[in-house]
């Protein structure tokens, strides 16, 4: 059996510029932030980004990586909005595909189930349809003949998703409230990489909870990392909470126009590595305490 | 707005206001946006409509109907409702939403995308989210906290929800389950009960004129002969409200 355990930098040195990448989790909740941080390294440029947005599409927005991004909204939760990607917007810097959160969710099942599309009401009557032009409806071969959204599949060269645990044959764990799309995710990209706050063994995940949070099968994953912190700023519940203190000091630097206050909270946090972002961690912490 | 002990305040006017879109509602999930929907929904499910059914504000549903401020310790729940859940739940119509609009016009179109052009907008927001398919598959009614010609506008820049107009143009794959019922707001309710389904006041809370709401509008509003006022809460209500729901004042902050 192969053991799918990669390092971090082997995988993301496997995309290549101008590749349409989806990210797992929902907003600033489970997101696999420590891929995100790898990219952040590189010289990959010109991605298409496919994301219920969070801090994954500001971070990348910020760091020049995006040629276009594809969401339902973008989002931090406790922060409404994220300051990276709405400037990014309104500089016009990015391309965009804005659809209904619903027809995202059916545009990856279609790539999953390798169909060209799946039909859903969601998007009729709306400007998704104006802003979006490539879209299509279709007429019902049954019944009244309705006329419904044919939404394309949303098929990605790669995915990322973090999970609570993994195995080294490539299953995961959620052990949180929601698996939100992550399989999805998964079943809708050609490259499939799971980072986990841990991985085990093969055989020993069922140990570690129950057997319904094993969301993700062996059948849909790659590669798998070990990743420990791997959705921080965001949450990854039971494992920790959205660290708010950092989401702020995030959103506040982001936010700065001059862009001086970003410059420091890079050099501070993003240069390091991902021991150094970690260590980085350490630091605010005890400054927070003394 | 009187502030003396035992008179409603215009947010506890509003919390009754968003509750009454809920009464009779059944067993369906409401799902309020903003403090003061969200009060109106547990003060419907204490009151009159005990069959509605809560989420946790996470990825579970909530047995019990506990104050605003309660952290998860506080909460009962009862099954899970994860996002995916939640889509089937909106497409198969067991739902009324209450959205926030950052603009909604005549016909109750709602946009919560952005402000100016999409294409380059002057201010992104948050983005349609799933008013689209919201508006098209089950009731939706809007919590606008501060209604202004701001808010109120001839057109929205990003049609999100649905309005009447743009859905009888798109067609019966668009109207046979469209309901935008109402717009609740911190001047009064709103409706779309006309012949072409232009808003309507439906009342006005108290103190607020028709010339107030008027003014706050960036459409012409259709106005009935009769302006009915808004309710006031029931002691029972108020009570619920004050020590139960809401002690630690939320809802007035929200109208501020």
């Amino acid at each position: 059996m192969t053991d799918k355990r990669a390092a971090l930098e082997e995988v993301v040195a496997g995309l290549e510029d101008g590749m349409t990448i989806g990210f797992g989790g929902w907003g600033s909740r489970r997101k696999p932030m420590a891929a995100v941080r790898e990219i952040l390294r590189t010289d990959l440029r010109d991605l298409t980004v496919v994301s219920y947005g969070g801090p994954d599409v500001g971070l990348l927005c910020a760091a020049g990586k995006v040629r276009k991004v594809v969401y339902g909204f973008v989002t931090l939760d406790s922060i409404a909005l994220d300051p990276h990607f709405r400037r990014a917007r309104q500089q016009g810097a990015i391309e965009a595909m804005e659809i209904d959160e619903g027809m995202f969710y059916l545009g990856l099942l279609a790539a999953s189930q390798r169909v060209p599309f799946l039909p859903t009401r969601a998007g009729l009557g709306s400007d998704v349809l104006r802003v979006n032009p490539d879209l299509r409806t279709i007429r019902s071969p049954y019944g009244e003949g309705e006329e419904l959204v044919a939404v394309p599949a949303l098929s990605l060269d790669a995915s990322f998703v973090h999970a609570n645990r993994a195995d080294t044959h490539g299953n995961a764990m959620m052990l949180g409230p929601d698996p939100f799309f992550d399989d999805l995710f998964l079943g809708a990209a050609r490259l499939r990489i799971v980072t986990a706050e841990r991985v085990v063994e093969a055989g020993s995940l069922p140990a570690e909870g129950p057997m319904q949070s094993i969301a993700i099968s062996r059948l849909l994953t790659d590669a798998v990392v070990e990743a420990p912190m791997g959705a921080h700023f965001t949450s990854c519940e039971p494992d920790y909470g959205r660290d708010e203190a950092f989401q702020t000091a995030y959103a506040k630097a982001a936010a700065d126009s001059d862009g001086a206050a970003w410059a420091a909270f890079v050099a501070r946090h993003l240069e390091g590595g991902e021991a150094g972002y970690l260590a980085s961690l350490q630091v605010g912490a005890r400054e927070a305490a003394s | 707005m009187s502030t003396a002990a035992g008179e409603p305040t215009r947010a506890e006017v509003c919390v009754v206001a968003c509750a009454e879109i809920w009464r009779d509602a059944g067993e369906i999930i409401v799902s309020p946006f903003g403090a003061v929907p969200a009060l109106g929904a547990r003060l419907a499910r204490l009151t009159f409509a005990p069959e509605i059914v809560l989420t946790d504000g996470g990825a579970a549903l909530m047995a019990n109907t506990p104050p605003l401020s309660a952290g998860p310790e506080a909460m009962v729940l009862e099954a899970p409702m994860p996002y995916r859940r939640i889509f089937d739940v909106v497409w198969s119509g067991r739902r009324h939403v209450m959205m926030m609009a950052s603009q909604i016009d005549r016909y109750g179109n709602q946009n919560l995308s952005c402000i100016g052009d999409w294409s380059k907008p002057k201010a992104q927001l948050i983005g349609v989210r799933g008013a689209p398919g919201n508006t098209v598959n089950h009731p939706t009614s809007y919590w606008v906290p501060s209604q202004s010609p701001r808010s109120f506008v001839e057109h929205v820049d990003m049609v999100c929800g649905v309005g009447y107009d743009r859905a009888a143009a798109a067609g019966p794959g668009a109207t046979k389950y469209h309901d935008i019922r109402a717009v609740v707001t911190n001047l009064g309710v709103f409706d779309f009960d006309t012949p072409d389904h232009a808003m309507r006041i439906q009342s006005l809370h108290p103190g607020v004129s028709v010339q107030d709401v008027i003014d706050a509008t960036g459409f012409e509003l259709v106005v009935p002969n009769e302006v009915p006022t808004s309710r006031l809460p029931t002691e029972e209500e108020l009570d619920l409200i004050r020590s139960v729901l809401d002690p630690a004042g939320t809802r007035e902050r929200e109208l501020a």
